[in-house]
């Protein structure tokens, strides 16, 4: 390879670098700061090393939130990515009814978190809320406060409620990307239906895909106000997700250390995670029924 | 391989045409042979688009019929035509790789694989990509993925027509003239009839047997490259084929005489009757090839001031002002040419007169 070398460039991204700093790093650092030291006042700081680390990975009640919070946003994932896309094609491709369904789709979208929560919190509830009575009416004992698989499934249905509109509008974008002369070439060639979706709409929309999976992944891993509001947590632990947790650790007992040192965990976990899942759906795209094929 | 017929077909986008400028392809009768290459050339929203995609199906006529072989075509769908496309950008199933494109149209027609296989071979060696076969589709040049989207339509052993619509757009210019030269190839070999969509005229003389010229939904011509340069039906043919195109000059009678602006013309006998027997506007057209200059007061000829003389390698091109209008000669390139007073003779036997646009005695 003949690049030129030139390090005058590196003054180049000086200023990304200094933004970046400022808004990221350094309020970063003051974690750092806490995750290693055990902070009394200002004057009285010691050093502890990995102490607080050590103390977080024996949490056992944090385990438990973190294969809560993984099965939830697996969960999410699961329902909202298939539901997202089949709304998406299910939808009008043009004239005044498209335009209505994307109004309405994005709705949800428009609610503010706690809101949101609100609105379920009411609708859930047997005794006035719409959706809990007609549950109850039908014969399901349904009850929120205090049943945790029911508490659970209220957060799920809420969130996918509250976000599928996110990936139908995402997928619906990269839908209507696709140029005509696909589907006409398609029906030449004499695809069938299945053909279609799967050989020309999945790949043309797998960009947007990406995206979808990454935001409603590290979103949903951070999912913080709506079970507040819904459940508070409950019942018992069963709705606790990593950030609640986090948060009681910090604003409710003060346990700054291990709640800084368990920050940078969680951080790590969503940055990890989103680039397994990142890498994973690039190569699925590009190994696709093709073996020793190039790269684009 | 089919014979392609068209009976009063017309289309209009809006349902109900009130008048033929309603018509995005004004209804027409044409007969295309089977094992033809013809071309549909015109500008941008002539109707030739129109018309290829009612060929293949994508869209219906809001009126006649569309037969291959005698059997009526209008209402088939698509995929029961045995139509192939090749369209103006690549169209390729990115995931896959060359072979699973190629193989595609067969396996969507459950064909035995074993003869899958033996034909996408077959037709990967005609189009030079066998090599590439194990490749995946996305990551090959343009002109490979059009040879790609034309290999799709080739595999099929019962296609009954090929269709491309403008499908060098994206090519190379030096790659261009080599597709050119595959598809010349592929046509004589397989005997295919192939309907070439273009608005580019080279392309179009080069590529087809007949060049069918389109105008406003409206075909104003078919005919071979010659007929279409010597014998324009209509002044839009004469103007687009040619470069630069046909010269048109008004002209008038009054009585025995033939008047271009103030200047009187004569003219053949017959060609006087011909113009005598035609009302409407009348207009004198020449291709700038035939345009020659004369000593004055020669027959058919006019005095002009020359303005400009280009020397454009085979030859020179002469503009010319005569009664406000400008001419163009494309003359010899030895010759030596003044600017200033000339006459030109514009009325020869290759002149040709149009009445309202139309040739006379077509």
């Amino acid at each position: 390879m003949n690049k030129p070398y030139n390090n005058k460039a590196w003054f180049f991204i000086l200023p990304v670098f200094l933004t970046v700093a400022f808004s990221a790093i350094i309020p970063l650092m003051t974690v750092v700061n806490y995750s290693v030291q055990d902070i009394i006042s200002p004057e009285q700081k010691v050093f502890v090393g990995l102490d607080w680390f050590r103390e977080v990975m024996r949490d056992g009640e944090l385990h438990a939130a973190l294969l809560r919070q993984l099965i939830f946003s697996f969960c999410v994932l699961l329902v909202q990515i298939p539901l997202g896309i089949g709304l998406a094609l299910a939808m009008p491709h043009k004239g005044w009814k498209s335009s209505a369904t994307l109004v309405i789709l994005a709705m949800p979208l428009l609610i503010p978190w706690n809101v949101v929560g609100t609105i379920w919190q009411i609708f859930g509830r047997a005794d006035i809320g719409l959706g809990g009575y007609v549950l109850n009416l039908l014969g399901i004992d349904y009850n929120y406060a205090s049943n945790p698989l029911d508490a659970w499934l209220t957060v799920l249905v809420m969130d996918v409620w509250h976000w599928t509109p996110l990936v139908a509008l995402l997928a619906f974008a990269g839908l209507r990307s696709i140029p005509d002369a696909y589907y006409q070439a398609a029906q030449i060639d004499g695809a069938s239906r299945w053909a279609v979706f799967r050989f020309i709409q999945l790949p043309k929309m797998r960009g947007v895909l990406v995206i979808a999976v990454l935001l409603r992944f590290m979103d949903s891993f951070m999912i913080y106000t709506e079970p507040f509001v819904l459940t508070g947590g409950g019942p018992g632990n069963s709705t606790t997700f990593l950030s609640q947790y986090l948060t009681q650790k910090a604003v409710g007992q003060f346990d700054l250390g291990p709640a800084a040192a368990f920050s940078l965990i969680y951080f790590l976990i969503i940055l990890l995670l989103s680039f397994v899942l990142y890498n994973w759906m690039q190569s699925a795209g590009n190994n696709a029924n093709a073996s020793g094929g190039q790269h684009e | 391989m089919a014979r392609i017929e068209f009976k009063n077909l017309g289309h209009a986008y809006s349902g109900n045409p009130a008048s033929l400028k309603d018509y995005a392809l004004q209804p027409m009768n044409m007969v295309w042979e089977d094992g033809g290459a013809y071309a549909l050339l015109g500008p941008s929203g002539c109707g030739k688009s129109t018309l290829l995609n009612i060929i293949s199906g994508l869209l219906q006529p809001s009126e006649g019929q569309v037969l291959f072989d005698g059997r009526d075509m209008t209402r088939m769908a698509t995929r029961d035509r045995n139509i192939a496309q090749v369209f103006q950008f690549p169209v390729l199933y990115d995931t896959m790789s060359v072979f699973d494109n190629l193989a595609f149209p067969l396996r969507n027609r459950k064909i035995a694989e074993r003869e899958v296989q033996a034909r996408v071979r077959e037709i990967a060696e005609m189009l030079d990509l066998t090599r590439d076969l194990k490749q995946r589709a996305a990551g090959l040049s343009a002109d490979a993925k059009q040879k790609i989207s034309l290999g799709r339509g080739l595999v099929r052993k019962d296609v009954a027509a090929i269709l491309f619509d403008e499908p060098l757009t994206v090519i190379d210019p030096h790659m261009k003239w080599e597709l050119r030269q595959k598809l010349k190839e592929i046509h004589h070999q397989l005997k295919l009839t192939l309907i070439y969509v273009t608005h580019d005229q080279v392309e179009a003389l080069t590529f087809a047997d007949e060049v069918v010229v389109m105008t406003e939904g409206k075909v104003v011509q078919q005919g071979k490259p010659e007929a279409l340069f010597l014998r324009p039906d209509h002044t839009f043919v004469g103007y687009f084929i040619g470069s630069p195109g046909m010269n048109f000059c008004p002209v008038r009678l009054e009585g025995d005489a033939v008047l271009l602006g103030q200047q009187r013309l004569q003219i053949e006998a017959a060609q006087l009757q011909a113009l005598k027997n035609s009302s409407g506007e009348l207009k004198l057209g020449i291709r700038p090839e035939f345009v020659e200059l004369a000593a004055p007061g020669t027959a058919g000829a006019v005095s002009a001031e020359i303005t400009q003389v280009q020397h454009v390698g085979t030859s020179q091109l002469v503009t010319a002002q005569l009664e406000g209008m400008s001419v163009k000669a494309r003359l010899s390139p030895e010759m030596k040419i003044a600017t200033g007073s000339q006459w030109l003779r514009l009325a020869k036997p290759e002149t040709i007169y149009f009445s309202n646009d139309e040739r006379i005695g077509r």
